[in-house]
């Protein structure tokens, strides 16, 4: 099939990127849209032209790196899944696909496509973590019972991939779902419990220190994420904030 | 409790607090306008009441304009704070295939509804107060239906009003719910709230439009 490809380009942070034209021939239906992104840089390099910088990593759906904006939607127009799980089927012969970096001021473009996640590292390292008992003698975790249906929302959690699609989605560039998912996956949980408090607040405050928006409940995060987190989980983290806060 | 009040999910809270006790003065507001429809002589000792008890002047109509502010304060903060948030636009955005248009544009219809309170204000409680403090007016328990009545003469304003109150509804379709959501409520009674949210955004709003449009059809014939 043939494609008209409108895709940003930007040279680097400190520059002013635009949306250039491509047409690209020859595009297989079970090609990966990577994959056909690859056939795209291969035709530029043949050309001597600068390729499209875009993220990706395991190509499977699991490290949550590609991060495309496609046709106005994260990951393309197919649900639950990641842009290396999106194929060309999804595409009809001359279609014009308009492909942008995530946008939102906590995620500043670094070239092309490729946009800066530290921002979700961070809002991690203010509290996404447990205290476990390293000493040599840890109580294995399979002894402490958990209730099934604590360990399956815990486990839903957990299943986040980072990949940012929610503050891509979001009208707002709000990243409540990804902080949401990262405080219940151990909020859920007794090993969870020893930082509660203290996890929910600094994990807010670098959310807001980092300049993400605020959320208005629209629901778009959760119809975009690939894993498909809750609204729940957003629900839960205020919950545990405005607890934690009132306690002091 | 300093970082509370910095916080975006405090500033949510803030905004659903301070809607649903608007919520909830709608309950009464219409409760009131209904008489008005059913019975003059009532709506007119209601209205007396409400316009000269001290507790309600003093006490419940200062509660209700912070009340006003706040939401409205509140809402063009967060709304600055979420367009800063984005940054650079995307050429295209499909917001179409992932949230509903109320939820989009709970700023617009807000808008609107704020736009409707500056007439409303000026229709009612600034005639009011003109009446009570700077005309110094004796208190006439009796003129409120007839006075009620005429303010829906003019075919315009029952317009605007019907207008602002379909605007209202799609407020309340996403706002009632969706305060409970950022008040940590998400659990098995949200089925039931959202059900409640839809029919209490359309039977208030529909209420209010019918008493405009009523008050219109039926002027006082002298």
């Amino acid at each position: 099939m043939k494609l008209y490809l409108k895709i940003w380009r930007q040279k680097n942070a400190s520059t002013k990127g635009q949306m250039v034209d491509y047409t690209l021939d020859g595009v297989e239906s079970d090609m990966s849209f990577l994959e056909m992104l690859d056939i795209l840089n291969e035709e530029l390099i043949s050309k001597g032209e600068e390729p499209v910088e875009f993220d990706h990593d395991c190509r499977e759906g699991i490290c949550g790196t590609c991060s495309l904006m496609i046709n106005g939607r994260p990951h393309g127009p197919d649900s639950m899944i990641t842009v290396c799980q999106l194929h060309m089927r999804s595409f009809n012969d001359g279609d014009e696909i308009v492909i942008e970096p995530w946008r939102a001021k906590a995620f500043p473009v670094i070239k092309d496509l490729i946009v800066d996640r530290t921002a979700f590292d961070r809002i991690q390292q203010a509290g996404g973590y447990i205290s476990v008992n390293t000493s040599g003698r840890p109580v294995d975790a399979n002894a402490i019972p958990i209730a099934k249906e604590m360990a399956d929302k815990s486990f839903n959690a957990a299943t986040c991939i980072g990949c940012g699609a929610c503050v891509a989605a979001c009208k707002n560039a709000s990243a409540m779902l990804f902080t949401s998912a990262k405080v219940s996956q151990f909020a859920l949980l007794p090993q969870g419990q020893v930082e509660a408090a203290e996890r929910v607040e600094n994990m807010v405050r670098q959310m807001d220190l980092e300049g993400f928006g605020n959320c208005t409940n629209t629901g778009a995060c959760e119809i975009e994420c690939p894993k498909g987190i809750s609204l729940e989980n957003i629900a839960r983290m205020n919950r545990e904030y405005l607890s934690a806060s009132v306690k002091g | 409790m300093s970082g509370l009040i910095k916080s975006s999910i405090a500033r949510k809270v803030v905004m659903a607090l301070s809607g649903l006790f608007l919520v909830f003065f709608l309950v009464l507001h219409v409760t009131i306008n209904l008489a008005s429809v059913i019975s003059p002589e009532f709506f007119n000792e209601a209205s007396h009441f409400m316009g000269y008890n001290p507790l309600v002047q003093y006490l419940m109509q200062p509660i209700l304009i912070i009340g006003v502010i706040v939401h409205f304060v509140m809402g063009f903060i967060l709304e600055i704070q979420n367009r800063n948030a984005r940054g650079i636009g995307y050429v295209k955005y499909k917001g179409s295939a992932n949230a509903p248009w109320v939820s989009r544009n709970m700023f617009y219809s807000g808008l609107v509804i704020l736009a409707f309170l500056g007439l409303h204000f000026y229709d009612f409680w600034v005639h009011e107060m003109t009446y009570k403090y700077i005309e110094v007016n004796p208190e006439d328990p009796t003129r409120y239906y007839a006075e009620t009545v005429e303010k829906f003469a003019p075919f315009w304003r029952t317009i605007i009003y019907i207008v602002s109150f379909v605007l209202l509804s799609l407020h309340l379709w996403h706002g009632f719910s969706s305060s409970f959501q950022s008040m940590g409520v998400n659990n098995k009674y949200t089925p039931a709230i959202k059900t409640f949210t839809k029919l209490f955004a359309v039977v208030v709003p529909l209420a209010f439009a019918f008493i405009a449009l009523y008050h219109h059809l039926n002027p006082i014939t002298h």
